[in-house]
């Protein structure tokens, strides 16, 4: 469409703001890179100096290392689980037409809104507490011991909370992707003497696949980063049983000062997520096809 | 096994009335055609024999039995829809088993059903193919052939030809009219075109303001509409409707003549005018003429027939084909 020439002026007007994105993404990750072979502790400066792979031994044979990498997959495996199961159903109840149908959406929706400090902080102390939480009130109603949430169960306890605050987000998703179903199909496999169930199975939900895979995508992105719910409940606790690799990182590089062996698990992080990707997209990405 | 019996149906959405109350008697192996206006609601109708609406009062009756409150499944009644409603992401073969599949059928006996569908539809070639693949003429094909295979008491088309494009509907029309001939099943058609009607039919319902203004077959309608809205509506080109004086000689409050009941003469005639436009089709000509103290008529002349704008011509309607039309609409 364009001439050569506007072509050329087009890049160089460009060029400014990808070269200052490439450099605000290249140099921070170039400088992990860095940091991850020194030995560079912020208790005591002016020591650092090479030494190759260490970090990376000392990262990967770090007993909290496998925990936190199991802790991860669990945690992202068990919110998109629930969210996207939850998001279906609900989506298909937020589809019925009932009275009150604009308030309700929203109300629903409300949850993506909140901080995830806030929120974490809400499950914490109102509805998780052994002593004044809801769901302690509610265990004692039926004359049950009170569970201690956070304590007995810390990473379910966290994928719960997680869970929340992403069910919103899967369930918009799930419910504009339902309503773009033709009508006319849904009338025509009733004809065609499909109940209820088979509708949703051999026609609702191929109709979602597309929309399901991309609530997959983008909460698997969001979900291997999960920090500030663990940081506000549980500091990954106990013992390492909540802690994630991100938490990893976190108490590596700013509870122990250690820079260079943050960096080395910043590094395994991101290495980690684009195996997962990559399997994700092997797994569903053809779901995305047109 | 295949008559369908409508009994004071009615059918409203809130306040509105679509259908007041009717009745209609569709026999075994008939080709019924609903034909009307846009919003006349014979799509309505045929939703509310499919089951897909419920009715608001009346009763429907399919072989004897009624099916009033019986589920869309279990009438035995199969519906090609306009936009075809295919299931995008099943194959032919899938989208043709489907309801032989939900019936719980055999695989073998599915798998026979749907070769022999294919082989009547010509889509043996296509049964690995998706609908986005095909072309409009066969996705047409792929939603009859999974209407077929159900083997039902009755085919429902709700304007399945709309969507394609002119030459194709021709064939289709044809192809849909073969497989009538062939199955010998009711088929309730519903159009907006009266060509489709016409050529289709073994009877016309033609349906007006959710109300019945005539059912018969194709000819009965052009010879004898009981009124103006069935004598306008059949035909094409449309009948002229003449008011005034010349209608008063008949003794009418309106008289109808057909284009192609008027004869065309360059010299002399009953009605003299002027030719506005001439359509030259080769083997008919179409002239919209302005008459003096009658108005605007349209004629149809075979062949051709070489006059230009603002010729005169002498138009003479001919004797006995003159319909004549009291002050309410009502045929005299």
């Amino acid at each position: 469409m364009a001439t050569l020439h506007t072509r050329s002026s087009a890049r160089l007007m460009m060029a400014p703001a990808v070269i200052m994105l490439l450099v605000w993404m290249a140099v921070p990750l170039a400088m992990t890179l860095y940091f991850s072979f020194l030995r560079y502790n912020l208790l005591t400066p002016g020591l650092e100096e090479w030494v190759g792979f260490f970090n990376y031994k000392y990262f990967l044979t770090d007993p909290a290392f496998g925990d936190a990498l199991v802790n991860t997959l669990l945690l992202v495996g068990g919110v998109l689980l629930i969210t996207v199961i939850g998001g279906t159903m609900l989506a298909l109840l937020l589809d019925q037409p009932f009275f009150g149908q604009g308030i309700v959406r929203l109300m629903v929706i409300a949850p993506f809104f909140v901080m995830p400090t806030v929120s974490a902080l809400v499950w914490k102390n109102m509805f998780m507490h052994p002593v004044y939480g809801l769901f302690a009130y509610v265990w004692k109603l039926f004359g049950l011991e009170p569970v201690d949430w956070l304590a007995s169960l810390p990473l379910f306890s966290i994928t719960m909370m997680v869970a929340w605050q992403w069910l919103p987000f899967a369930t918009l998703i799930l419910l504009t992707a339902l309503q773009s179903l033709d009508e006319e199909q849904k009338e025509a496999a009733e004809m065609d003497g499909a109940g209820f169930f088979s509708k949703f199975v051999y026609i609702v939900l191929p109709h979602l696949a597309r929309a399901i895979t991309v609530v997959i995508l983008i909460e698997t992105i969001f979900l291997l980063s999960v920090f500030a719910e663990i940081l506000v409940t549980t500091s990954g606790g106990p013992g390492t049983q909540s802690t994630n690799i991100t938490y990893l990182v976190y108490t590596q590089a700013l509870l122990q000062f250690d820079v260079g062996g943050a960096s080395a698990g910043g590094i395994i992080a991101v290495i980690l997520a684009n195996i997962v990707a990559f399997f994700l997209i092997r797994l569903i990405g053809k779901n995305l096809e047109a | 096994m295949g008559s369908i019996r409508l009994e004071n149906v009615s059918k409203s959405f809130g306040e509105a009335t679509v259908i007041p109350s009717l009745d209609l008697d569709i026999e075994d192996g008939e080709f019924v055609v609903f034909v009307g206006p846009s919003g006349c609601g014979k799509s309505t109708l045929l939703r509310l024999i499919a089951g897909l609406e419920d009715v608001s009062g009346g009763r429907i009756l399919i072989d004897g039995n009624e099916v009033t409150d019986t589920p869309p499944a279990k009438r035995r009644l199969a519906m090609v829809f306009q936009s075809y409603a295919l299931y995008p992401h099943m194959s032919v073969r899938g989208n043709i088993a489907f309801p032989l599949k939900m019936a719980g059928e055999d695989k073998a006996v599915i798998d026979k059903k749907v070769g022999d569908a294919a082989r009547v539809l010509n889509l043996t070639d296509y049964l690995d193919r998706k609908p986005r693949q095909l072309s409009g003429g066969q996705r047409q094909r792929v939603a009859i052939g999974r209407a077929i295979v159900r083997e039902p008491t009755a085919f429902l088309f709700d304007e399945p030809l709309s969507n394609l494009d002119a030459a194709l509907r021709v064939n289709m029309r044809l192809e849909i009219s073969e497989l009538h001939q062939q199955l010998a099943t009711t088929m309730i058609y519903v159009t907006h075109d009266q060509v489709e009607a016409m050529t289709m039919a073994d009877k016309i319902v033609v349906l007006n303001a959710g109300r019945i203004e005539q059912v018969g077959s194709p000819l009965e309608l052009y010879r004898n509409p009981k009124n103006l809205f069935v004598a306008g509506f059949i035909g094409s080109p449309k009948m002229n409707f003449i008011n005034g004086a010349t209608a008063k000689g008949h003794d009418a409050a309106t008289i109808g003549v057909r284009p192609e009941h008027i004869a065309l003469s360059t010299s002399e005639g009953l009605w003299k005018g002027t030719v506005g436009v001439a359509e030259h089709l080769g083997s008919d000509t179409f002239l919209h003429i302005s008459t003096e103290g009658v108005g605007n008529v349209t004629a149809r002349v075979g062949g051709e027939f070489s006059v230009r704008h603002g010729d005169t011509v002498y138009l003479t309607p001919e004797d006995g084909k003159i319909h004549r039309f009291d002050a309410d609409g009502k045929a005299l």
